[in-house]
């Protein structure tokens, strides 16, 4: 245990309204802390260098999941042990509830928050993928209001966010995408395992044609990132070898994997292609199946 | 608590060997000293007019199994580990350690706003005596002084009641290096460009040799060759290492987590100079070892004593699993290149084998993992022509140790994988290739030890494939890796090897074990060794065999702590020797101990155990103390010839074959074991469930180091030292492995049982490439075989066998 | 640097009110185990990856060394001290016992823990459930088998979880 525990401050707030006006008051120099599963890690290796945290883990205001009018709304505060047991996202968003459930194990889930994990902006972030693929848009609030932001918008950089000093995300919202999903995320291990690469994916399939395909990697960039170029190109095709060929070669273009501790660029971008075609197979299989 | 023994595969007992001669009724051993504490000699040759009676399953194994004796208190979280101890005006202990793997301390400052008075600080000047720890050889200093040899190295203690400020002051202390260039690979150190141990970087070499391999290579129908690479391995005990230590005038007690009492009692009284009774040592409840703890607790035994002297306070050291694993002991290294020669018919007539291990900058335990891992290189088969040349090279990184298997696991891996390239080159199954090969009773080793009974290795080969459906599997699997489009191939491997239990040679007999049985006046027995429990069941199988010998309750045997103070040296807990070595003068010393009770008449030849515990309490009032104690003679077959490192290495090998069954994953190159056979001759289970439990933990521990656990090196210093990047197998990714146990006793063992405790670590990781080559095609002869290395041997076979990993140095 | 102002934390742990003065990012292992001297919750990695630390809080299976003590304010916690009720051990404990579900027994409370709160959420799991269930608790020992064993006898036991 590394971290010099005294040196940190932890001031807990009475509510939303409070603790944005802390934020507000003084900008910069309170961290929010929701679950504390990344945080007390660099805490225990003692790389923690915020020594100021906000804790919003009882903001009641934060919590909870809601589905209407077609709309899923979780509080950003909602953990993935209670976002995969719930049975709207269950339904509608089955990439969701298999992301939920690659996080670390059952002990992780039962801390670690969907706000927290997109806060922290790694472009390993479990739900990231799914969020993308699903269309996300993050609620941020602050003392001088609320705002929504596309989710696809919301990683600037690595480990950077477009969210400015004042703000807190309140919740992500989304609604369901037609089609057959498609969810593969490769680590070390099958559980505890930061992943080395994450596939989403989502599209429609009639009359033997793809349309309306939602692509999203993790672990491939210095952000998570939805593959605009890949499904644009296979909007309308057919999945047959010609296209997954074309298709495999704009995906490359599109994603930058990196060598890192974990894995290297050239095994990365490799699993990143072959999940392409393993998802575009997928997709063929399930119509047959039908 | 008992319950009934599980169901599982008995083969049948088969009766070892041939009857002795021994005298009448009369010969009933040696007369103990009656009356008072009794030593005794074990005289091997008394001992086997007992072996009929070992041979049938006594009574007591027909009774249900006692369960762990210690269970209890693990179960309630009431066993104390060393962490979970305080003493009144403690200060904790912290290590400021190189950064760089060699160089020259030019100086060192003590920055920041830190009030450094308050820090005790000690350092290699404060060492009075000689500053090295006491292993087999000496020259691993117990703090840096001027040079450094690998990265971590300790070269400052720091102590104080507040760990908060002390990790402050540690990472305030600057220290000033100037940078020599390091030698970090094994590669590097064999081309002696920098001399950084001793004349050439060599630790140390063996040359065995039996036959001629040089007059083969002519008469060869075939001759194949490869090379086989495995990286380190950290043991990954899951408590990290820990010591406390207090330093009086004039004596010091340490207590903490450890395999091995007297090789910290050794180094205490080495370093400081003390008298043997002044030197006090104690082993907590133990989380784990697997050989991690066998000679690094005396390192930290001595910082935690140097600091407790200093400050005239206990002083405790629990090591972050960071700090554990950057600059602790790791597996060795290994580099194996083979050339055999075979006949037309799939016979070996010559292997030549050139094996090195990577021992880090210090000699410590490497000449005894080069000796096992040499003798185990030409494994469990009949080569007329052998040689094995093999060395431990010194290289820029933290020194390597004992983890089981202790050199085995590297070269059986290399052989085993080699054995299947024959196999292919030849044209025949990986199995039948073995088949005509394996050992028989009366053959020789590489050593020339003569096998003096019957491994009937093809009797196992053949139980561990009917039981892995081998045959029927095989064929599937090549009809279905056939079908184009396939994105999951399967395939099946595997390893045939042996590992021999008990020190090497004349190990046995140059430790003299000594454990004892102790009868309290309440009719309770106590066993005094200084064996340590480590998860294995030691006090669990020591309770056994001391209850069945005495015909007591198990419940009346109490395992004492392993304390110096209190108990004789049983040596060391590793070599799988636990329970063949110490567990039978456990037995002796029972049955002794009875023994004096009769001939003294206290008891009965036939009694109850209430008679027993009345007896107990009559002799100690009315005669002395009651304790009986057994040591050590080596059994008469076993010769060894040090110099020229021929003979019996071991008195006995366990035999085993184990086969894996794999999917590996087109899209991924992720391999998965699905199932797992693990078949052995083991002499005699003792336990059932503990047995079990010792292959199936080892067998995943094994896979690991196949599959997932890949020591990744930055300048010399381990890069991935978190658990989060250094992986290990969840509950998720393992199968159960089904374990096969047969029984062929083994005289000199209590009952007849040969250590098991290392085996399992041997075999495992070329039955899963083995088996990975079945279903992919793909050639990888280095371990860790990881997802990233799959792939590009699957690219280009010339690449998998090169393949560079990630961080190589 | 000044240190931060310590705070009050009142909770339950194992049925018993405790009152813990400390720092506010002060872990909740470490209160655990120097506060309160229970120190059955075990270190074995610190980075909530091995689980040996595994506590029940409020009611859920988490990692006591990524919890800070301000969050443990009216928390219910349960630590493998408060698993058996006296002398009398849960079902879970004596299955541990009976099948080898133990070795070295440095992750034996996290896993006990852990199983606990599987098989209360799922009392008659499959061995693929408890696999997941027990994903988080890394044991070096057994090969996890006899874990699973204990785990599906004690579904079979009647009686206190």
């Amino acid at each position: 245990m590394r971290g010099n525990v005294p040196l940190y401050e932890m001031r807990t707030p009475k509510s939303l309204p409070d603790a944005l006006d802390l934020l507000h008051e003084e900008p910069g120099a309170w961290k929010p802390f929701a679950g504390g599963t990344d945080l007390m890690v660099l805490l225990e290796m003692g790389l923690l260098r915020q020594k100021n945290f906000l804790n919003i883990h009882g903001l009641a205001e934060l919590r909870g999941i809601t589905f209407e009018n077609n709309r899923l709304t979780m509080g950003a505060l909602t953990t993935f042990s209670s976002l995969q047991s719930h049975a709207a996202v269950q339904k509608h968003f089955p990439i969701l509830v298999q992301a939920a459930r690659s996080v670390g194990a059952v002990a992780i889930q039962n801390r670690a928050t969907i706000g927290g994990n997109i806060a922290n902006s790694s472009p390993a972030a479990d739900s990231s993928p799914a969020l993308l693929v699903y269309d996300a848009e993050v609620e941020l609030v602050s003392k001088s209001g609320s705002r929504w932001v596309p989710y696809r918008d919301f990683h600037t950089g690595y480990k950077q966010t477009l969210m400015q000093p004042g703000e807190l995300i309140k919740a992500i919202a989304l609604s369901p995408v037609p089609g057959t999903s498609f969810y593969k995320k490769v680590g070390a291990r099958n559980a505890q395992a930061i992943s080395k690469i994450a596939f989403a994916g989502v599209t429609e399939f009639s009359r033997g044609q793809l349309n309306n395909v939602h692509i999203a990697l993790g672990s491939v960039a210095p952000t998570p990132i939805r593959c605009f170029g890949t499904e644009a190109f296979l909007c309308g095709r057919k999945p047959d070898f010609k296209t997954i060929s074309e298709a495999k070669k704009i995906l490359s273009s599109e994603i930058s994997p990196i060598d890192d501790i974990r894995s290297s660029s050239e095994y990365r971008l490799r699993v990143s292609l072959n999940l392409l075609e393993d998802f575009l197979f997928h997709v063929e299989l399930d119509r047959k199946a039908h | 608590m008992f319950r009934k023994p599980p169901d599982f595969t008995y083969f049948g007992i088969i009766r070892a060997g041939r009857r002795q001669k021994h005298g009448g009724a009369g010969n009933r051993g040696p007369t103990p000293h009656c009356g008072t504490a009794g030593f005794f000699l074990l005289d091997f040759s008394a001992e086997i007019q007992d072996f009929e009676k070992m041979t049938q399953p006594s009574k007591s194994t027909e009774c249900p199994l006692p369960l762990r004796k210690e269970g209890r208190e693990k179960v309630t979280g009431r066993a104390q580990y060393v962490d979970d101890l305080t003493f009144p005006n403690m200060i904790f202990g912290t290590t400021v350690r190189s950064s760089v793997p060699r160089g020259r301390i030019r100086k060192i400052f003590f920055e920041g706003d830190i009030p450094w008075n308050e820090i005790v600080i000690v350092s290699a000047k404060d060492i009075l005596g000689k500053n090295s720890v006491a292993h087999i050889l000496d020259d691993q200093p117990c703090l840096a002084d001027e040079l450094i040899h690998h990265a971590e190295e300790p070269i400052l203690l720091l102590g104080h009641s507040d760990r908060f400020l002390l990790e402050e002051a540690r990472r305030n202390v600057r220290i000033e290096i100037d940078p020599l260039p390091p030698v970090l690979s094994i590669d590097d150190s064999l081309a002696r460009k920098e001399i950084i141990w001793g004349k050439d970087n060599t630790f140390k070499s063996f040359l065995i040799q039996k036959g001629d391999v040089n007059q083969a290579w002519n008469k060869a129908h075939l001759v194949v060759e490869g090379e086989y690479v495995s990286g380190a391995q950290e043991q990954l005990y899951i408590e990290p290492n820990g010591m406390i230590a207090f330093a009086e005038p004039g004596g010091v007690t340490v207590w903490g987590s450890m395999q091995c009492p007297y090789y910290v009692h050794h180094a205490l009284t080495s370093l400081f100079d003390l008298p043997k009774d002044k030197v006090r040592v104690v082993q907590t409840e133990t989380g784990g070892g697997f050989g991690g703890k066998e000679d690094y607790p005396s390192i930290l035994a001595l910082h935690a004593a140097l600091l407790s002297r200093k400050s005239g306070r206990p002083a405790k050291f629990i090591y972050d699993r960071a700090e554990d694993m950057a600059a602790t002991t790791k597996r060795h290294p290994s580099r194996t290149r083979h050339r055999t020669a075979v006949t037309k018919d799939g016979r070996l007539l010559a292997m030549d084998i050139d094996f090195v291990l990577d021992g880090g900058a210090y000699a410590t335990l490497s000449s005894v993992v080069l000796s096992r891992g040499s003798i185990h290189a030409a494994g469990p088969y009949n080569c007329p022509n052998v040689r094995i040349s093999s060395r431990a090279v010194a290289t820029n990184t933290p020194p390597h140790g004992a983890f089981r298997g202790f050199g085995a696991p590297q070269s059986i891996f290399a052989l085993e994988r080699h054995m299947d390239h024959i196999a292919a080159e030849l044209g025949l199954a990986s199995d039948e290739f073995r088949r005509r090969n394996l050992i028989q009773e009366g053959q020789t080793t590489a050593t020339g030890q003569k096998i003096r009974e019957n491994p009937d290795l093809e009797g196992l080969l053949k139980s561990a494939l009917d039981s892995a459906d081998y045959n029927k599997k095989s064929a599937l699997f090549t009809k279905e890796n056939r079908k184009p489009g396939q994105k999951i191939k399967r395939g099946m491997g595997i390893s045939v090897f042996m590992h021999g239990a008990g020190f090497t040679g004349s190990g046995e007999r140059f430790l003299a074990s000594v454990a004892g049985i102790e009868a309290t006046p309440a009719g309770k027995i106590r066993v005094l060794a200084s064996s340590t429990e480590i998860g294995q069941g030691a006090r669990t199988v020591f309770s056994q065999i001391a209850s069945e010998a005495l015909a007591i309750d198990f419940d009346d045997i109490e395992v004492v702590q392993p304390d110096t103070n209190l108990v004789p040296n049983s040596g060391p807990t590793v070599a799988s020797r636990t329970t063949m070595v110490v567990g039978k003068l456990i037995e002796s010393a029972a049955l002794a101990l009875k023994e004096t009770l009769i001939q003294s008449g206290y008891l009965a030849n036939s009694y109850t155990r209430g008679e027993f515990k009345n007896a107990c309490a009559n002799f100690i009032a009315r005669t002395g103390p009651l304790r009986v104690f057994s040591q050590y003679q080596q059994p008469e077959h076993i010769q060894w010839d040090d110099e020229k490192y021929l003979g019996d290495a071991y008195g006995t090998f366990a035999w085993a074959v184990y086969v894996a069954e794999v999917s590996v994953d087109l899209s991924t190159f992720e391999t998965r074991v699905e199932n797992f056979v693990a078949a052995q001759e083991i002499g005699k289970v003792m336990h059932p469930l503990l047995a079990e439990g010792q292959i199936e933990g080892g067998v995943v521990q094994a896979i690991g180091y196949a599959l997932y656990e890949d020591v990744l090196w930055k300048n010399g210093s381990m890069w991935n030292n978190r658990l989060t990047n250094y992986i290990i197998p969840t509950a998720t990714d393992v199968p159960r492995v089904k374990v096969l146990f047969k029984e062929n006793p083994y005289r000199y063992g209590p009952k007849g049982a040969k250590g098991i405790g290392e085996l399992p670590m041997d075999g495992v990781a070329p039955a899963i490439l083995n088996a990975v080559e079945f279903a992919t095609g793909a050639r990888v002869d280095r371990i860790p075989l990881l997802p990233e290395g799959l792939m590009k041997a699957l690219q280009s076979p010339e690449q998998g066998r090169k393949m560079l990993r990630r961080g190589d140095k | 640097m000044t240190p931060a102002q310590k705070i009050i934390v009142t909770c339950t742990v194992n049925g018993e009110r405790r009152v813990f003065n400390t720092f506010p990012m002060a872990r909740l292992i470490d209160i655990l185990r120097e506060d309160a001297s229970l120190t059955g919750t075990k270190e074995g990695c610190g980075e909530g990856e091995c689980g040996a630390c595994s506590i029940l809080f409020n009611d859920e299976l988490v990692n006591s060394c990524l919890v800070p003590a301000a969050h443990a304010e009216g928390a219910r916690i349960t630590t493998i001290e408060g698993v058996a009720r006296g002398d009398q051990l849960a079902a879970i404990q004596e299955a541990f016992l009976e099948y080898g579900g133990a070795q070295c027994g440095i992750c034996t409370p996290g896993m006990i823990l852990a199983a606990i709160y599987l098989l209360r959420k799922s009392p008659n799991p499959t061995e693929a459930e408890i696999r997941v269930g027990l994903a988080g608790n890394l044991c070096r020992c057994t090969g996890y088998s006899k874990i699973f064993d204990s785990v599906l006898a004690a579904c079979r036991k009647s009686g206190v979880l």
